[in-house]
């Protein structure tokens, strides 16, 4: 990824639209507690291609350990502004 | 990047609204160009998710049997691991390849029971196809065996697995059995040394492999090379042990597209549709510079500059697949003595003239030349792979017609051989010595069309040919090539029933069934076996399943040889008449008429536009033909049972 370093707002906006596209719901409204409860299409196989995309747009890749902890949208966010913040 | 699909153009900011369009039309009322716009928002490199959109609008074309042009494929997905993920890669995927597949998948870690458990889900699916996905991980090679005898236990253990899953489940597939390769271990255990060790976890996958292709090679199974496509991308990119420890995905989902493409095209290759001829533009495709500008001692091509060895690759490459019979042609803008001019005058072309069956050079827009270009060859639009380095020509042939393939090309002249392969459009599941010599029959065609214009009438033509047909029965060394034709056969071909090649072995050794294949020489050359006619002998009548001739021999009537041979075989019998039918498909209509011609009376009609037909045979007499035949096929015809 770039120099420019990425505010929490701007990842919650990227990692949204991903969603929109992944769980194929154009209206789909994300905050930071939304999990995998509030969705319906967001199972373990949507989840996979979540990471996949979160990781190809942001050009870095989880450790295991960082995915196993995230409970909601609120801490994916964290962890990625770790990554690209 | 290989893994990005480099061949296939971006998906494009309309594609989420085109297919939720095609998406209620499937659940709809298709439009007329349905299933051409299917395919051309299938034929754009997709990622995960959009495939797995694409996979089910696939689902939903499966379930409908009113929409022609696509083969609806019910695929079974077992093996090793979490599967869940490929199942989507596949059916968006084989969308670009005309298949639409609906996948059924095994349980996890369940594949030898529910292949062999005649009860199972998977077994009751009325599958069309089967895929077995197996990991060296579960198969236990991936712990280093400790002696040369201990190894060759574990990688037969692990062989007779794939085998037990293979024929459990054969009984209850229409169709092919499709096996994967096992994707060897990235990490050295002895370091170069284990290639030589036969224990380590390297040389057991590779001897493990190496029976597959035995198997694949012996007709059993087809192959799928898996493990050549994760060398290709990288076993580094392919094998992430976060995934495999997280949930047993036997590779990166980042690689799901380019996985979900090999298995789409080796479907579509097994149904026929792998391409047959390389139409190739000239300027800057064939050699750098433009011929009409820069004359023969302008163009860059070959020794001496780098752009000019590039060039050349792209040619090699080209021979190199019509020594395989993909049949070559050109489609260029330019005059057409200076197109001509570098394959009959400049020292580094490795194309010449007698390599080409079509060339089209001239001021005319390309579409229209594809299409002159497919007439002549006699072979459908989406047979024509186009390869032209201009990115404009490339969309305004896709735009017109879809069916052509137009891979995109990277901006360097040295990528466009790799390119080219890497998008698999000549994919190969047989390999015959009439393969190897097809790109020469096209030319001979070419020839023999051009005697008939000289001689301008019919019949004298004909007889000119010195025609020899043999009719003989199909047997094990003709059984490879009747497969394949049963399975290409797309235009004459009267009710498209395809058969597995352990299916016409079946057939070969049922005795209520007569099987024959026919083989055509002339003056030109020998055109090999291009007829297979199977009928069901009952005892009042015969009943044609299966009739297709290669479109090479139109016009010769051949037909009329197949006919006669037929009638005297039914009649040997004792059988009274032949029945025979036409099952219309999206690309046979020439043989709507054909049992008409041969003089059959029409018996029924169905709604679907099928016709029942009935020849009796109490009166018909075989005419004379402008050909000798030799029928060994007569003599071992069964009596009825």
């Amino acid at each position: 990824m770039g120099a420019v370093s990425l505010s929490r707002d701007e990842i919650l906006r990227e990692i949204t639209e991903i969603m929109r596209d992944v769980f194929d719901e154009d209206d789909l409204q994300v905050s930071p507690e939304t999990s995998a409860e509030d969705v319906e299409e967001w199972d373990s196989l949507s989840h996979v291609r979540l990471i996949v995309a979160i990781e190809r747009k942001f050009g870095f890749k989880f450790k295991n350990s960082e995915i196993e902890g995230l409970k909601n949208v609120g801490d994916l966010v964290n962890t990625v502004a770790t990554k690209v913040g | 990047m290989l893994r990005d699909l480099p061949w296939l153009p971006p998906t494009g900011p309309a594609f989420r609204e085109e297919l939720r369009a095609l998406q209620a039309e499937a659940q709809g009322t298709p439009a007329a160009n349905f299933v051409q716009r299917v395919i051309a928002l299938a034929t754009a490199a997709a990622d995960e998710t959009q495939l797995t959109r694409l996979a089910k609008l696939a689902r939903d074309i499966v379930c409908r049997d009113d929409i022609v042009g696509l083969d609806r494929i019910k695929l079974g997905v077992l093996g090793d691991g979490t599967l869940s993920l490929l199942g989507p890669a596949i059916a968006g995927s084989a969308l670009r390849h005309a298949a639409a597949v609906q996948v059924v998948e095994g349980d996890y870690s369940r594949a030898v029971q529910e292949a062999t458990d005649p009860e199972s889900a998977l077994r009751r699916a009325g599958l069309d196809m089967a895929l077995v996905a197996s990991d060296g991980r579960l198969l236990g090679l991936d712990r280093a065996a400790e002696d040369a005898d201990a190894a060759e236990a574990r990688v037969a253990a692990a062989f007779q697995r794939i085998r037990m899953i293979v024929e459990g489940l054969r009984p209850a597939v229409r169709g092919a059995m499709v096996v994967q390769t096992v994707v060897p271990p990235l990490e050295p255990l002895f370091g170069s040394f284990d290639r030589l060790e036969p224990g380590s976890p390297f040389a057991m996958v590779d001897a493990l492999n190496r029976r597959l292709a035995d198997w694949a090679r012996d007709g059993g199974v087809v192959l799928a090379d898996v493990a050549r496509l994760a060398a290709a991308v990288g076993y580094e990119a392919w094998d992430e042990p976060r995934h495999w420890h997280a949930s047993k995905l036997p590779f990166s989902p980042a690689l799901l597209p380019v996985y979900g493409d090999l298995i789409g095209r080796t479907i579509g290759a097994i149904m026929g549709r792998a391409r047959k001829c390389l139409v190739l533009d000239l300027d800057n495709t064939l050699w750098g510079g433009v011929i009409g500008d820069d004359g023969l001692a302008g163009i860059q091509l070959g020794q001496g500059s780098a752009a000019g060895e590039a060039f050349l690759a792209v040619q090699r490459l080209a021979l190199e697949l019509r020594s395989r019979g993909v049949v070559l042609a050109v489609c260029s803008k330019n005059e057409e003595d200076a197109a001509w001019s570098p394959f009959r005058e400049h020292p580094d072309m490795l194309l010449r003239e007698d390599h080409i069956a079509v060339f089209q050079a001239n001021w005319t827009d390309k579409a229209a030349n594809l299409r002159a270009i497919a007439q002549a060859l006699n072979i459908g639009l989406d047979a024509l792979v186009f390869l032209d380095d201009n990115p404009a020509e490339r969309a305004q042939v896709r735009r017109e017609i879809p069916a052509v393939a137009v891979p995109e090309l990277p901006d360097d002249p040295a990528l466009y051989p790799r390119t080219l392969a890497a998008a698999g459009y000549f994919e190969a599941v047989a390999f015959s010595k009439e393969d190897r010599e097809r790109a020469g029959y096209y030319q001979a065609n070419a020839k023999r069309a051009a005697s008939l214009q000289a001689t301008g009438d019919m019949d004298s033509y004909l007889a000119s040919l010195d025609m020899v047909c043999s009719i003989g029965p199909v047997d094990p060394v003709t059984r490879p090539r009747v497969a394949q034709l049963i399975n290409k056969s797309n235009q004459f071909n009267l009710t498209t029933r395809r058969y597995s090649e352990a299916e016409v072995a079946a057939v070969e050794a049922d005795p209520r069934r007569h099987a024959i294949q026919v083989r055509l020489t002339d003056a030109f050359g020998d055109n090999g076996i291009i007829s297979v006619v199977i009928a069901e002998t009952g005892h009042d009548a015969w009943e044609i399943d299966t009739w297709l001739m290669s479109c090479r021999v139109l016009g010769r009537r051949v037909e009329e040889a197949v006919l006669a041979h037929l009638a005297a075989a039914a009649r040997q019998a004792g059988a009274k008449a032949l029945v025979g039918r036409y099952a219309p498909s999206a690309k046979n209509r020439m043989v709507a008429e054909h049992y008409d011609k041969l003089g059959f009376e029409r018996v029924s009609e169905g709604p679907d536009g099928s016709v029942s037909y009935r020849l009796a045979l109490t009166r018909w007499v075989a005419p004379n033909l402008p050909m000798r035949v030799e029928d060994r096929a007569l003599a071992v015809a069964e009596p009825t049972a």
